[in-house]
């Protein structure tokens, strides 16, 4: 969208166009992504305390169960057909939790399955989800280190 | 024979002989279910792939319009098909099938009207006598290759469009029986334009221009007046692309009749199926051209149509490289001979 090298007509037609342009309803959207990933995160709760209260985990340890159980129903959604519905409804309120991340790794590798699996499924479920993986831990690396600088500067 | 800077008349006069058009599930909840000639209730057909379904739409449609001109495959002389996929495989692999001397073509979603020109010059200039057109897209398929995977649970804007699920044929002849059957009488070729818009999830946007272009060029080269037509029909444009479109075309002086300027992407669903901003791809223009409106010139509800596909020339990885979106649009002038 960014383009500078725009002529002059090219200018007056997109002023022109954007006249017709439907416009994202972004308050409703926002609702919207507040609502459904506010009950993401409540389920998620539920799941937390269902595994303290079950099992041996502590309020430290029932994360990882807790992600993989959340990873698992957002599988089975996405394999029924029900997330990408539950997505456009929700915008970012099922893309950011960690159902979001599981379904575009699931979405990918059902998708690429006719392709085989070592080439298909393989080569192409963290197509979508390779950069956040990528970025996010990179940006912790980042994070981590400026931290162990700090710490042994005495700063902190 | 040439008429004006670059439109065809077809003095010949080519008969669409005959038409078929296939569906997915999807269309056959939309609003011209009736006119489809076979409705598929599952994406995948009994096929292994949503590719292989895609090549069967099209194989479909090719074998019913034959079928239905009561011919052979073996008495066509060429075919001329082309869809979204890369390397046009769908297409090809179709004209693979169907053993037919092939011609694959790529102009994106005008794919439809490129055929049915250079179908209606082929038979105009007697390079054969009977020959079969088509175009067609899978949703599945084409959103696995421009979009994100099928099951993705991206949130797309509200000027996105639905990749449709349909193929459309026709056989075009040079059967000196006319009388009351569809004939081509001309086409303008359009230019590829680009207005600097570089959504790819605003093609309507995108596209408008060129579709003004072609239909400008088309009454200056013809020295027609809009009037002249009972209908002048865009391919997938949408709801946003059609509006823009007849925006640009009351500057430039060209008056058309609102409710005879209509849209593919527009008609072929109904307004409550979640496709955003209307319908896309190959097969939309295709589809509603080839089922339902030649089905309502064989009815007599329009004796003259303008069918102008338009299509967006992008790639996925030229959006990812920021380029902006080229666009074309054809036009075809169909009537029912007196």
């Amino acid at each position: 969208m960014g383009n500078k090298k725009m002529t002059p007509a090219q200018e007056q037609y997109k002023k022109l166009e954007q006249k017709h342009e439907t416009k994202r309803p972004v308050l409703k959207n926002c609702l919207k992504a507040f609502l459904v990933g506010g009950i993401i995160c409540v389920i998620g709760q539920a799941i937390t305390y269902f595994y303290i209260y079950f099992f041996h985990f502590t309020e430290q340890t029932a994360g990882n169960p807790t992600v993989a159980t959340m990873i698992f129903i957002s599988m089975l959604l996405t394999g029924f057909g029900v997330y990408d519905h539950i997505g456009q409804f929700a915008g970012a309120g099922s893309a950011v939790p960690v159902t979001g991340f599981g379904n575009s790794v699931i979405s990918a590798a059902i998708e690429h399955r006719t392709e085989g699996f070592v080439l298909g499924v393989g080569g192409n479920m963290f197509k979508l989800a390779g950069s956040v993986i990528l970025f996010g831990v990179f940006s912790a690396f980042v994070v981590a280190l400026i931290k162990t600088l700090l710490t042994m500067w005495g700063v902190l | 024979m040439l008429k004006g800077k670059q439109s065809w008349v077809f003095t010949e006069r080519p008969v669409i002989e005959s038409s078929a058009a296939t569906g997915g599930p999807f269309e056959a909840k939309g609003r011209l279910s009736d006119d489809f000639d076979i409705l598929h209730d599952d994406l995948w057909m009994g096929k292994e792939s949503y590719e292989k379904a895609h090549t069967l739409l099209l194989e479909e449609a090719i074998t019913t319009a034959i079928e239905k001109a009561n011919l052979t495959k073996e008495e066509i002389h060429f075919m001329l098909a082309g869809d979204l996929i890369n390397q046009i495989t769908p297409s090809s692999f179709a004209a693979r099938t169907l053993g037919i001397p092939y011609f694959g073509l790529f102009g994106a979603c005008s794919t439809s009207m490129e055929g049915l020109a250079l179908a209606s010059f082929i038979i105009n200039y007697h390079g054969a006598r009977k020959v079969v057109t088509g175009a067609s897209s899978h949703n599945s398929a084409v959103e696995k290759q421009f979009r994100y995977p099928t099951e993705y649970g991206g949130q797309k804007p509200p000027t996105a469009q639905w990749t449709v699920t349909g193929a459309g044929a026709a056989v075009v002849t040079n059967n000196p029986d006319k009388q009351g059957k569809l004939v081509t009488t001309s086409a303008t070729i359009g230019r590829v334009i680009d207005m600097g818009l570089s959504d790819p999830f605003n093609m309507g946007g995108a596209m408008a221009p060129a579709a003004a272009d072609t239909i400008k060029a088309h009454f200056k080269d013809m020295e027609l007046d809009p009037s002249y037509y009972d209908l002048i029909v865009t391919g997938d444009l949408a709801r946003i692309g059609q509006e823009t479109t007849y925006e640009l075309l009351q500057k430039e002086n060209i008056h058309i009749d609102r409710e005879k300027f209509q849209d593919c992407g527009l008609m072929i669903y109904h307004e409550d199926q979640p496709v955003q901003a209307g319908g896309s791809g190959a097969g939309c223009s295709a589809s509603v051209l080839y089922g339902h409106l030649l089905n309502e010139m064989r009815k007599g509800t329009y004796q003259r149509i303008l069918m102008v596909a338009t299509g967006a020339l992008l790639s996925p990885l030229s959006f990812q490289q920021k380029e902006t979106i080229p666009c074309i649009a054809h036009a075809v002038s169909i009537e029912v001979h007196p």
